[in-house]
């Protein structure tokens, strides 16, 4: 049967799970996928989220075609200008116009924060499914690791080692901070890799002579794709949170190129007489915020088959499917970036600069 | 468990001396505080700043090991070594503890206390207004990055103080009330305080409130809470008694790890509004080249890792009675 089908489905050695052929198991992913969206679709705050970041992008590779303005052109004219129809967001003090330089600012902070979060959660998934899937010394090994990583402060080893990177490029910096925000996702990978690798569908795959890694990276860790996809949104905005708050102090995105935080800390000074100096990158970069939360949490709710938005919006006055919802949160909480009931965890090496 | 507590206690102690070594060598050789010296207005001559960074045993040239067997072996000592400007670390140290725990002690205090009382309550009003508004409130404090908030108050209060000076935004306390601990100078140092104080509370409550807001629905819907009402209690007290205390329990290592490293975390509050705490020179460090002070900073970090994790295993064994019974 599986002749006839187009090879879409599994174009890998590795055998289908079986007692399920692949046309069924690619049926049941649209269909899973179709309902994901719709449910995701349903949540207002979601949609939201999604739109705004949608915006913020667009805003950020389109706005620079909008203006006249480039962001590093100095408009000798009009130093610290307040917002006009020349200037739509104001000029800095070296004349800068702010519209166009914070667009500057915000594409290389989605771009770093989207790549963050794919490294960051790649790392995560391959230390901790090799972890528990080799046990022994490979997961000794690996876990301390881990817990060194930890204790080491990551904020002050990256920016200890920015004088290095300073004449590099900014992807040296991307590495660095991805290399700091895997270990707490690394840990849930190693413990449900821990329950997987007993399932059948991994034994049979084992007792056919597939290697580990394609076990792993072809049975494994697509059966925590939604803990995985939720992770790398909120890794995402952790990360536009870390390199904004390195960047300005200097530690981070470097001069030639501009992030929100260096648009940011520039202007400090300047903050508390030309407020809009502050309040235009500063909000640009709260709404990057607000709309990847939002996003993860509608993406929490739509994956999560135990969620009561499964059924129907929740009903505003009914008891039991309240108690429902509220039984599936502490499990959304081991899904996200800190959990406070790890052990042994500096909850958010990160968010802990404050 | 006493067994159990000495290795966790032991698998800490070698990572943290791991963990400040590797600082060390980091901080020893991507920094250059040769720089520091040079670019001095008159020039020194290179002799001499050979001679005092051989004496700060922070000479670059000098092989990377044979500069970390002096400052291990000082550290061992209880010595620190010493600053780019020549002082003793371990006096700077000192100081900077004691401003940054004056700061963070009520800001702490406040902040937790706020957090969970804030979280408990949407618990109980899930979906109704109070939970909505609060919710929402903390997802955006939640995607700010600490300086915004800090720089946001601070507009604010310049707005507020209308030219006067009711709200300080900078420093711990005026110059004349320097060693004073009279009521205008506490008076002086409250204005100080506030605003650095509510970044941190305005933080933590946030979230803090997500957290004990998703334990505590958790405990809501359990059996043990309706058995409690069942036999009588008033709600009130069933809520607090016995539902409170179960639902704080997961969220006290949180806690714990984040009120202890505050301690070197409050990087961004501390420099926002000049406080010289250990934030203050985890970033000051850096850019003086300091190699000394950056390396004490990472020692000090990895010690607080170390403490917030024995102390969160403590403090949970302690309030969780299954774990006492054991």
């Amino acid at each position: 049967m599986s002749v006839q089908l187009p090879p879409a489905t599994e174009p890998a050695p590795g055998p289908v799970p079986p007692g399920e052929t692949p046309g069924r198991s690619a049926k049941a992913r649209s269909s899973r996928l179709r309902l994901t969206v719709r449910r995701f679709a349903r949540n207002r705050l979601a949609l939201f989220g999604l739109f705004l970041l949608v915006l913020l992008f667009l805003g950020a590779y389109g706005g620079p075609f909008l203006t006249k303005w480039d962001y590093q052109q100095h408009d000798f004219l009009n130093f610290l200008s307040s917002p006009s129809d020349d200037h739509w967001w104001g000029t800095t003090q070296g004349g800068v116009d702010l519209f166009a330089l914070t667009m500057r600012g915000l594409q290389k902070s989605l771009i770093i924060g989207l790549l963050v979060g794919v490294i960051s959660t790649f790392l995560a998934a391959t230390v901790g499914a090799f972890a528990a899937y080799f046990g022994g010394w490979t997961d000794r090994v690996l876990m301390w690791l881990v817990d060194l990583l930890l204790v080491m402060p990551a904020f002050l080893i990256i920016a200890v080692l920015s004088p290095a990177f300073r004449g590099a490029t900014w992807l040296v910096f991307v590495i660095l901070l991805g290399a700091f925000s895997w270990m707490i996702t690394g840990r849930v990978v190693r413990s449900m890799t821990f329950t997987l690798k007993d399932r059948e569908f991994v034994k049979a795959a084992k007792y056919m002579g597939v290697s580990a890694p394609v076990i792993i990276f072809r049975h494994i860790l697509p059966s925590m794709a939604s803990m995985l996809i939720i992770d790398t949104v909120i890794q995402v905005g952790a990360a536009v949170i870390g390199e904004s708050g390195l960047s300005y102090f200097g530690f981070g995105v470097q001069a030639p190129d501009v992030s929100l935080g260096t648009v940011i800390a520039d202007n400090t000074t300047n903050a508390s007489t030309y407020p809009w100096l502050f309040f235009f990158p500063a909000g640009c970069l709260v709404l990057i915020g607000v709309s990847i939360s939002f996003i993860g949490d509608g993406l929490r709710d739509a994956l999560d088959p135990n969620a009561s938005g499964a059924k129907a919006r929740p009903p505003r006055k009914k008891k039991q499917p309240k108690q429902q919802a509220a039984a599936a949160l502490p499990a959304q909480v081991t899904a996200s970036g800190s959990r406070p009931t790890e052990p042994g965890t500096p909850a958010g090496s990160q968010g802990a600069a404050s | 468990m006493g067994r159990y507590l000495v290795r966790r206690l032991a698998n800490y102690l070698v990572l943290v001396v791991v963990a400040a070594s590797l600082t060390y060598f980091l901080a020893g050789l991507s920094l250059n505080p040769r720089a520091k010296f040079e670019g001095r207005n008159p020039p020194l001559p290179a002799s001499s700043i050979t001679k005092t960074l051989d004496e700060y045993n922070m000479n670059p040239d000098t092989p990377i090991l044979t500069r970390f067997g002096h400052w291990a072996e000082g550290v061992v000592h209880g010595d620190l070594g010493k600053t780019i400007e020549g002082d003793d670390v371990n006096d700077d140290f000192g100081r900077r503890v004691g401003v940054s725990t004056r700061l963070l002690l009520i800001a702490t205090l406040i902040g937790s206390a706020g957090g969970v009382a804030l979280g408990a309550l949407g618990a109980i009003r899930q979906y109704r207004l109070f939970d909505r508004v609060t919710t929402l409130a903390s997802f955006f404090v939640l995607a700010m990055p600490v300086f915004v908030i800090g720089v946001a108050l601070k507009i604010g209060a310049t707005a507020l103080n209308d030219g006067t000076q009711t709200i300080k935004v900078l420093g711990e306390y005026d110059a004349q009330y320097a060693g004073q601990w009279n009521f205008d100078a506490l008076v002086n140092r409250a204005q100080h305080m506030l605003l650095p104080a509510l970044t941190l509370i305005i933080l933590q409550v946030a979230l803090y409130s997500r957290y004990q807001r998703s334990t505590m629905l958790d405990v809501l819907g359990s059996d043990f809470l309706r058995t409690a009402r069942a036999k009588g209690l008033r709600r009130r007290k069933a809520l607090v008694k016995h539902g409170l205390r179960t639902a704080i329990l997961p969220i006290v290592p949180l806690l714990v790890y984040n009120i202890v490293l505050l301690f070197t975390g409050a990087t961004f509050t501390e420099k926002t509004f000049g406080w010289h705490g250990m934030g203050e020179l985890l970033v000051d460090s850096i850019n003086k080249q300091d190699v000394n002070s950056v390396a004490t900073v990472g020692l000090f970090s990895a010690i607080l890792v170390l403490i917030a994790g024995v102390l969160s295993d403590l403090l949970y064994a302690a309030l969780d009675p299954r774990v006492r019974v054991r």
